[in-house]
């Protein structure tokens, strides 16, 4: 969001709890209105007045509280003034029945679960779940949910409309699914927050366009992820797989903003504590899943063997060809781990080995460009190498990330490298 | 009640020959099943057997008429039930058990509720 002026620190706090106080109330009036539409105008409405007055009256004593009046109030006046049907009306009764500020710790948990499910339902496509979770899981605006997943507002904004419009036509319910769907259905859930922070990740390696931290965002969801539903082993396995990769951040670009691969990072910036605490929810994770693990937990696993080696070259590769085997076994079609899986085989048994196995594959994107070119370089055939690194530039790629692949080719074009 | 067009997309067959047989003792058993949900629907004749008719500009327009399906898929729209359901769950889970889904694919789509709100 374009700021006139640098915000205070206590600008940024008061903005931070207005948003997750309103995201936690949409929950909610969602439920109370049955209109995701309308909830979200009137917590908006509700979040517009509490910037607008909080910063002069000074924030109310209770926040949450005020906020909650608010936008209740907010939907019923929304009601009223668009004399929405009968329907809704009835249900603007209801509303104003739950009379007290607030709102009982079981129904808004139930409320947050509903609305998670809803928008991670697997009817909607994969970029319209990402797209509502930041817009009412996160709180942000359309502009900054557009921002955030770099398209334009005009363009998130119709998304988030048909999004909605499916939910309401197709009616996918506002619900908690059966114990029997639920395992499933937090699979998809989970898929969704996976999906949010790597596209937070890639941005960092592209121009640095917002001050949204998608990243933290999805570490957010996940540990809300986990309070609500704190005996699943889903949840912990998400957040191990979070943390564990969000360790590594620090390390991640260097000085000038280029990338810095995984082997060349100064392992010194990892975060040790994010290492720490991603290590034991895997544990958890793995313990309460007896073992049988899910996508979440084996892309943790792996990101935990990076974790824990001192040394990029003390790194257990072959566990995590294991690893990719195990995962691949269970989501055949993942392009991203038939990728990392011939990474992986080159360090464990040797760039040929690693060339063989992409040959393998037939989907042959600027990914398996580069890593190809990567490889050949390896076994010193650079000419093949900047062949096919110059083949992936057709691809539309991040700023950085196209740098550093020119900048390969510069290499390998070098007599004598 | 929410209503569903559930569209069956499943290889190009003739369903009245014998050979369909056991399919369509699978459909029956999904008609007894599925009984309180399904409002209507039916099996339709082969791709061979579809006709495809325009109307130049507007009503009124030339006629122009050609012979095959509207388009031409490996998979092709080989019947349609109308589902009575309580939300897009209950539709999916009943959807799931109409045997062109293993045959195939079904897409469930709401039915519009026009001008009767």
């Amino acid at each position: 969001m374009a700021h006139p002026h640098p915000l205070t620190e206590a600008e940024v706090r008061l903005a931070e709890t207005v948003r997750i106080e309103g995201a936690r109330i949409l929950a909610t009036l969602i439920r109370t209105v049955g209109d995701l539409q309308l909830a979200e105008d009137a917590v908006q409405e509700a979040t517009i007045a509490a910037l607008r007055d909080w910063p002069v009256s000074g924030p109310p004593e209770n926040p949450r509280a005020w906020l909650t009046v608010a936008a209740r109030r907010k939907a019923i006046d929304i009601i009223r003034r668009e004399g929405l049907r009968a329907g809704k009306e009835r249900e603007g009764t209801e509303l104003m029945d739950l009379s007290s500020s607030e709102l009982s710790e079981s129904v808004v948990h139930d409320d947050q679960l509903r609305l998670i499910f809803t928008c991670c339902h697997p009817a909607l496509a994969m970029e319209a779940r990402v797209a509502l979770a930041l817009r009412t899981l996160c709180g942000l605006s359309t502009e900054e949910v557009a921002a955030a997943l770099l398209t334009s507002e005009a363009a998130m904004a119709k998304r988030l409309t048909r999004t909605r419009q499916k939910i309401t036509q197709a009616s996918i319910p506002y619900r908690i699914p059966s114990p029997a769907e639920l395992p499933r259905r937090l699979a998809a859930v989970c898929a969704v927050v996976h999906s949010l922070y790597t596209s937070g990740h890639t941005r960092l390696s592209g121009e640095r366009l917002v001050d949204i931290d998608v990243c933290a965002e999805a570490v957010r969801l996940a540990r809300l992820l986990l309070r609500l539903l704190p005996d699943a082993p889903e949840p912990p396995g998400l957040l191990a797989l979070l943390l564990l990769t969000e360790a590594r951040r620090p390390a991640r670009l260097n000085a000038q903003g280029e990338v810095t691969l995984l082997a060349d990072q100064d392992r010194e910036l990892w975060d040790t504590s994010a290492i720490a605490e991603g290590l034991a929810w895997l544990a958890v994770s793995l313990e309460r899943s007896a073992g049988i693990a899910d996508p979440c937990q084996l892309q943790a696993a792996m990101a935990a063997q990076h974790a824990i080696a001192p040394t990029a070259a003390d790194t257990d590769w072959a566990e995590i060809v294991r690893l990719y085997d195990l995962l691949l076994s269970v989501q055949p079609t993942n392009r991203a781990a038939a990728l990392g899986r011939a990474v992986a085989v080159a360090e464990a048994h040797g760039p040929p080995a690693g060339l063989a196995a992409l040959d393998a594959l037939s989907d042959r994107d600027h990914r398996w460009q580069a890593i190809r070119a990567e490889l050949l370089a390896r076994v010193r055939r650079f000419d093949e190498a900047a062949r096919e690194m110059r083949r992936s530039l057709a691809a539309t790629l991040p700023a950085p990330e196209r740098a550093h692949r020119l900048h390969r080719i510069a290499q390998w074009s070098t007599p004598g490298v | 009640m929410p209503l569903y067009a559930a569209l069956l997309y499943t290889p190009d067959l003739d369903w009245s020959a014998p050979e369909q047989a056991g399919w369509m003792a699978l459909y029956r058993t999904f008609h007894d099943e599925a009984d309180k949900h399904v409002r209507g629907g039916n099996a339709l004749g082969q791709t061979s057997t579809a006709t495809v008719v325009r109307v130049l500009g507007a009503r009124g327009g030339e006629v122009v008429v050609s012979d095959g399906p509207y388009a031409e898929t490996k998979e092709v729209l080989s019947g349609f039930y109308l589902l009575e359901c309580a939300d897009l769950d209950e539709a999916i889970a009943i959807a799931s058990t109409i045997p062109a889904a293993w045959h195939g694919a079904v897409e469930v789509r709401p039915v519009l509720q026009m001008g009767n709100q």
